[in-house]
C-alpha cells in the first residue's frame, strides 16, 4: 500500500483516498453528496458556509468536508442524525436573514440555496424578528446586485483574488453586517469578470442583460462554442421561443474549464441589434432597395460567373466554420479563381509559404500552465484570448517565468517576469534572440535582422529563463501576427525558441484560422494544405486591383480588415461586392452593392478548428433573425447557381464529412524554415496601435454587444480611438 | 491577530496549518496570551515543580484574578490557583457589596457559563472544581452578581457583545448571534412569547461546535447556562410582559 493512500470509510463503505485530499472531494468522488455553498473546486477553501458538517467517528463536533482532511481509518457519516442536525442547523440559520424572494429572483430554479432548503429547509420559518436589508452596489453593467440575499460565502471575493488576481470585490463591517461590496463605489472590471455570475450560489450577483426576461426552467439549453478567439470556449446558449436569453460556460477541463470570456457571455446581444440585415438588399444607382432571395443570389451568380476569373476576389474572416470555409474554396476552385483568402488581419504575407499547415499554439490549451519558462510576443492577450490569459495567469501562479516582448506595455495581474517594450517588436526579440545565442551563430535567416544589435540585461533574463527551463515556450500574438514585419517578426522568435530548446507556437485570430486554412481559404494553397500551381492575390493584392466581382463573408470592411488600410473605399471602387453579412453598417452600404442577410454562430450549424487543434462542431441553437440564412447554405445554393459540381448536400454535416473525408493527413508542426536571409524592412517596425484590437472590437458581435459597449474597458477602447 | 498583523481583517483562520507550523507571513509562529508567556522566565528560574506547587493538582501556579461586579472591593489580584471562591469574594474583595445577598457568579469572563450562589459558594477557583461544577476557569474574569441583578438584562447585554463581537466569517454565528440578541430584546420589550425560551437554548446548541472559531461557542455558553439555573426569571418576564422578577421583588418588599 502506498503512503499517498489512506483508507476511509464513508457511510460504511470503505473508500481509498489520497492522504491530504478534503473529505468533500472524496465524498463527491463517491456519490455520498455532501450540501456545500461556500466549496467550489476551483477557488481555495474557506470553510465558512457550514452547510457540509459531517460527522466523524470520535470527533465529538461536527466537522466541515469541504475542510476536513481525510486520515486513515476515519469513519464518516454524511447522512447521520448529527449530520443532517448540523446540516439543517446552518440551513436555518442562512435562511433567516435571506429575504426569499424567490418568486422575483431570477436565480430562482437554478439556485444552490434554494435547492438545498428543500432537503434540509423547514417548511416553516421559526424566526419572527426583523431581517437584515442590505443595498444593492452598482458594479458595472454586466453584474446586477441584490446583495440582500447575500450568504455570504465569499466565492465571489475568492475568484478575484484567485482567478483574476483582481480582488475587487471584498467584505466590510462584521458579524451579520458584514457585506460584499467593492470598498470604493466602482465597476467589476475584468475580461472574466461575469463568472461570479456562475459562483454566486444565490442570487445576489446575477446576469443584468438578462433581468427579469425569463425563467430558468422555460428555456432549452443547448450547446455551442465561442466565436470570439482562438480557444473556442464552450458554452451553453439558453433558448427561449427560439431567442437566446443568455449564454452560460459549458464546463471542458481542457479548454476553457470552468470559466468563459465576458465577451462569450453577452455577445449575443448582438443577433438582437438593430443593425441586423433582415432581408437582401441591392444598390441600384447609389439607392438601396429590398429584394427577394431568389432574386438576390441570382444575380450575385450571375456576376460571379461574367466574371473574368482572375477578376473574382473571396474574402471571408477567421470565424468563417469549416463548413462554410470547404463550400467557399470549392466554389473558387469551380471559378477557376485562388483569389481567396481569410486573412484580413495579416498584413506581411511576404513569407507566407512558410506557414504552417494551419497556425498553433505548439502545444495543448492546459499545458501552458505546465511551463517553466514562457515568452509571449507581440500580443494583448487578455484582449486577443482572455482564456489564454488565464492559464498564462496560473502558469506564473505556479512559478513560471512569463515574458511579455510587446511595444506596449499592457497589465497582467500576475508578477511578469520582463517586460520588453519601448521599441519596434522586431527590435526587442532580435535583442533577445542575439541574448540566446549568447556568441554562438544565429540561424542565418536572423542574421541580417540581429546585426548590430546588442542584448541588454532583461534580453539575457529573457534567454536566460527560457534555456534555463525545463519546459519553454515562445508564443506569438495576434499583434504580432498583424505586424508589418511579421516574416521578420517570426523568425527571430523562432531563432529564439531553437536557441534556447523552447517550443515555439501563437494564438490565432477568430475562432477558427485553423478550419480556415485547412479548408483552403488562402491564396497560396489548396485544401488540405497542398500548394496551389498559381497562387492567388492575397487580402490587400486583392483590394488594390480591380475585380469583376468580389465576394464578403461575414466581413465588415471598415473594422475586421487590417491587412489593408481604406478597405471600404477600395471596395466600393470595385465593380460588383456582394457582401453575406448578419449586419448592415454604413460601411458596408459603401463597400458593397448587394446584402445576403447571414445568421449569426447561434443560428447556424458548423466546426471550429480550436489553436490546439481540436475540432468543434455545434449546432444552430436559435431561430433566424428576420430572412437571414445560415452563410453555408447561402453558399450552397449559391454553388448550385454558378453550376459548381457536388452542391447537393442536405445538412452541414454533410459538408463537414465529405471535407474530413478528403482531408488528408494534418500536420501540426509549427516548425519554422526560412527561404533565407530575412531583410530589414525599413519603418515596418514602427509600433503601431491600429493593430492593438481592443477587448470588445474583435469582431462585429463584440461590437455590437450594448453591455460589453457599457463596460470602462470599451468606453475606454473608444476614447482611445476616437481621441 | 496574525491576520491583522498582516494587515488584513480581523478573521479567525481557518485551522490546521497552526501557527506553530505556519504563522505569521507563513512563518513557523507562536502565539499565546500575556499571562502564559509572563510565567515563562519565573518558571524558569524556580523550576517546574515550584510553578505547579503553588495551585492544586492540575492547576498550577497563580492566576490573575480580575473581579468586578457587585463586590466591595472590585480590582485585579494576582492568587494561588485553587482559591476557595468564598475567600475570595470574603476575604479578598470585601463581600457582596452592601451586603447583600449573592445571586450567582460568571467565574472566567462572560463566556464562561454561570453559577448560581450555592454552588460557586463551594467551588475553588481552579479548572477541576470548576469544571466540575458545570462552568470552566476560563480567563480568571470573575463577574459577581448580587440579588438585585435582573438575569435577562445581563443574559442580553452579554448576547449584544457577541453579536458585535462576530466577524461575520461563518454562517452560525453571523446570523445565530443577532438572533439570540433579537428574541432577549423581544422578550425585554414584554413581546416575549414562551416558545422563545425552548428557541433560545436551541439556537445556541447550534451555534455551538458549528462554527470555525470558540466565538460560536462563547456566544451559546451563556444563554445555555442562564437558562439552566434562572429558567424562572425568563418565563417570569415572558407572562408579565417584559416586567422583571427582581422588579417584583423589591416591588414586594417595599
Ligand atoms: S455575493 Fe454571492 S458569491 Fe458573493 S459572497 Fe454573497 S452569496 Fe457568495
Ligand atoms: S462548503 Fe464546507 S463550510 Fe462551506
Amino acid at each position: 500500500m502506498s503512503d499517498d493512500i489512506v483508507n476511509i470509510e464513508v457511510d460504511g463503505e470503505a473508500v481509498e483516498a489520497r492522504r491530504g485530499q478534503m473529505l468533500i472531494e472524496v465524498t463527491d468522488a463517491v456519490g455520498a453528496y455532501v450540501p456545500r455553498f461556500c466549496y467550489h473546486d476551483k477557488l481555495s477553501v474557506a470553510a465558512n458556509c457550514r452547510m457540509c458538517l459531517v460527522e466523524v467517528e470520535k470527533v465529538p463536533k461536527p466537522m466541515p468536508a469541504c475542510a476536513t482532511p481525510v486520515g486513515e481509518g476515519m469513519k464518516v457519516f454524511t447522512k447521520s442524525p448529527k449530520a443532517i442536525a448540523a446540516q439543517k442547523a446552518t440551513m436555518e440559520f442562512l435562511l433567516i436573514n435571506h429575504p426569499l424572494d424567490c418568486p422575483i429572483c431570477d436565480q430562482g430554479g437554478e439556485c444552490e440555496l434554494q435547492d438545498l432548503a428543500i432537503g434540509y429547509g423547514r417548511d416553516v420559518s421559526r424566526y419572527n424578528d426583523g431581517k437584515r436589508v442590505v443595498k444593492d452596489k452598482d458594479i458595472g453593467p454586466l453584474v446586477s446586485t441584490d446583495m440582500t440575499r447575500c450568504i455570504h460565502c465569499t466565492r465571489c471575493v475568492r475568484f478575484g483574488e484567485e482567478i483574476t488576481g483582481k480582488p475587487q470585490l471584498g467584505t466590510t463591517d462584521r458579524g451579520e453586517n458584514m457585506k460584499i461590496g467593492t470598498y470604493v463605489e466602482q465597476s467589476v472590471d475584468h475580461e472574466l469578470s461575469a463568472n461570479i455570475i456562475d459562483l454566486c450560489p444565490v442570487g445576489a450577483l446575477n446576469n443584468k442583460p438578462y433581468r427579469y426576461s425569463a425563467r430558468a426552467w422555460e428555456m432549452a439549453q443547448h450547446a455551442t462554442v465561442s466565436p470570439h478567439d482562438c480557444v473556442g470556449s464552450n458554452l451553453y446558449a439558453h433558448v427561449l421561443r427560439g431567442t437566446v436569453k443568455r449564454i452560460v460556460p459549458r464546463a471542458n477541463e481542457s479548454i476553457n474549464e470552468s470559466w468563459i470570456a465576458d465577451r462569450d457571455r453577452y455577445s449575443y446581444e448582438a443577433i438582437y441589434s438593430g443593425d441586423r440585415l433582415m432581408r437582401p438588399r441591392v444598390k441600384e444607382n447609389g439607392a438601396w432597395r429590398d429584394v427577394d432571395w431568389e432574386g438576390a443570389l441570382a444575380q450575385a451568380a450571375d456576376v460571379l460567373k461574367s466574371a473574368d476569373q482572375d477578376k473574382v476576389a473571396l474574402i471571408a474572416t477567421p470565424a468563417v466554420t469549416v463548413e462554410e470555409g470547404h463550400l467557399l474554396s470549392q466554389i473558387a476552385d469551380h471559378l477557376g479563381t485562388a483569389n481567396i483568402d481569410h486573412r484580413v488581419g495579416r498584413r506581411d504575407v511576404s513569407d507566407q509559404d512558410n506557414d504552417p499547415m494551419y497556425p498553433s499554439l505548439g502545444c495543448s490549451i492546459a499545458e501552458i500552465e505546465q511551463h517553466d519558462a514562457i515568452l509571449v510576443a507581440g500580443s494583448n492577450v487578455r484582449a486577443e484570448a482572455p482564456i489564454i490569459a488565464h492559464r498564462l495567469r496560473k502558469a506564473a501562479v505556479a512559478g513560471a517565468a512569463i515574458s511579455f516582448a510587446n511595444s506596449s506595455v499592457y497589465e497582467y495581474l500576475f508578477d511578469v517576469a520582463n517586460y520588453l517594450s519601448g521599441a519596434g517588436l522586431v527590435e526587442l526579440l532580435a535583442g533577445v534572440a542575439v541574448a540566446a545565442a549568447d556568441g554562438n551563430s544565429l540561424p542565418d535567416s536572423v542574421t541580417e535582422l540581429c546585426d548590430g544589435v546588442t542584448a541588454s540585461g532583461a534580453h539575457k533574463d529573457v534567454a536566460r529563463s527560457l534555456a534555463e527551463a525545463d519546459r519553454a515556450i515562445v508564443l506569438l500574438g495576434n499583434i504580432a501576427g498583424r505586424h508589418a514585419s511579421y516574416t521578420a517578426v517570426r523568425a527571430l522568435a523562432a531563432a529564439i525558441a531553437e536557441l534556447t530548446g523552447a517550443s515555439f507556437g501563437g494564438l490565432s485570430e477568430g475562432p477558427n484560422s485553423a478550419g480556415a486554412c485547412l479548408a483552403g481559404v488562402l491564396p497560396h494553397r489548396a485544401q488540405g494544405g497542398e500548394n496551389r500551381v498559381t497562387a492567388g492575390l492575397d487580402v490587400a493584392s486583392m483590394l488594390a486591383q480591380a475585380m469583376d466581382a468580389v465576394v464578403l463573408v461575414n466581413v465588415e470592411p471598415d473594422a475586421d480588415i487590417h491587412a489593408a488600410t481604406d478597405a471600404v473605399a477600395r471596395l466600393a471602387e470595385q465593380a460588383f461586392v456582394v457582401a453575406l453579412t448578419p449586419f448592415v453598417s454604413d460601411a458596408l452600404l459603401e463597400a458593397a452593392d448587394l446584402l445576403l442577410p447571414t445568421g449569426t454562430f447561434a443560428e447556424t450549424s458548423g466546426t471550429y478548428v480550436n489553436v490546439e487543434g481540436t475540432w468543434q462542431s455545434f449546432s444552430g441553437v436559435a431561430s433566424a433573425v428576420g430572412e437571414a440564412r445560415p452563410t453555408w447554405k447561402v453558399l450552397r445554393v449559391l454553388g448550385n447557381l454558378v453550376d459548381a459540381p457536388g452542391f447537393d448536400y442536405v445538412t452541414s454535416v454533410d459538408v463537414r464529412d465529405e471535407f474530413v473525408a478528403r482531408l488528408g493527413e494534418i500536420s501540426t508542426s509549427n516548425a519554422y524554415e526560412a527561404s533565407g536571409r530575412i531583410a530589414k524592412v525599413n519603418g515596418a517596425d514602427a509600433p503601431a496601435n491600429d493593430i492593438d484590437i481592443p477587448l470588445y472590437s474583435v469582431d462585429a458581435l463584440v461590437r455590437r454587444a450594448t453591455a460589453l459597449q457599457l463596460t470602462d474597458e470599451a468606453q475606454r477602447a473608444r476614447a482611445v480611438s476616437d481621441g | 491577530m496574525l491576520e491583522s498583523l498582516e494587515g488584513k481583517q480581523g478573521k479567525p483562520r481557518f485551522k490546521p496549518p497552526f501557527p506553530a507550523n505556519y504563522g505569521l507571513y507563513g512563518k513557523p509562529t507562536t502565539i499565546n496570551n500575556t499571562q502564559s508567556l509572563a510565567s515563562v522566565p519565573a518558571i524558569i528560574r524556580n523550576g517546574a515543580a515550584w510553578f505547579a506547587a503553588l495551585g492544586p493538582e492540575g492547576s498550577g501556579g497563580t492566576a490573575l484574578f480580575s473581579v468586578s461586579g457587585h463586590v466591595e472591593k472590585p480590582g485585579n489580584y494576582e492568587l494561588p490557583m485553587g482559591i476557595p471562591f468564598k475567600d475570595l469574594l470574603n476575604d479578598v474583595c470585601g463581600g457582596v457589596l452592601g451586603g447583600r445577598k449573592l445571586k450567582a457568579v460568571i467565574p472566567g469572563g462572560s463566556s464562561c457559563k454561570v453559577l448560581p450562589a450555592d454552588i460557586i459558594m463551594d467551588c475553588t477557583m481552579d479548572y477541576t472544581s470548576l469544571q466540575q461544577a458545570g462552568s470552566s476557569f476560563g480567563t480568571g474574569a470573575v463577574v459577581v452578581m448580587d440579588e438585585t441583578t435582573c438575569m435577562v438584562k445581563v443574559l442580553r447585554r452579554i448576547s449584544r457583545f457577541y453579536m458585535a463581537e462576530s466577524c461575520g466569517q461563518c454562517t452560525p454565528c453571523r446570523e445565530g448571534t443577532g438572533w439570540l440578541y433579537r428574541m432577549l430584546t423581544r422578550i425585554i420589550d414584554g413581546k416575549g412569547e414562551e416558545a422563545d425560551l425552548h428557541k433560545l437554548v436551541d439556537v445556541a446548541n447550534k451555534i455551538e461546535g458549528h462554527t470555525i472559531c470558540a466565538l460560536g461557542d462563547a456566544a451559546a455558553w451563556p444563554v445555555q447556562s442562564f437558562l439552566k439555573h434562572f429558567h424562572d426569571e425568563f418565563a417570569y418576564m415572558i407572562r408579565n410582559h417584559g416586567r422583571s422578577i427582581v422588579d417584583a421583588a423589591t416591588d414586594a418588599a417595599a
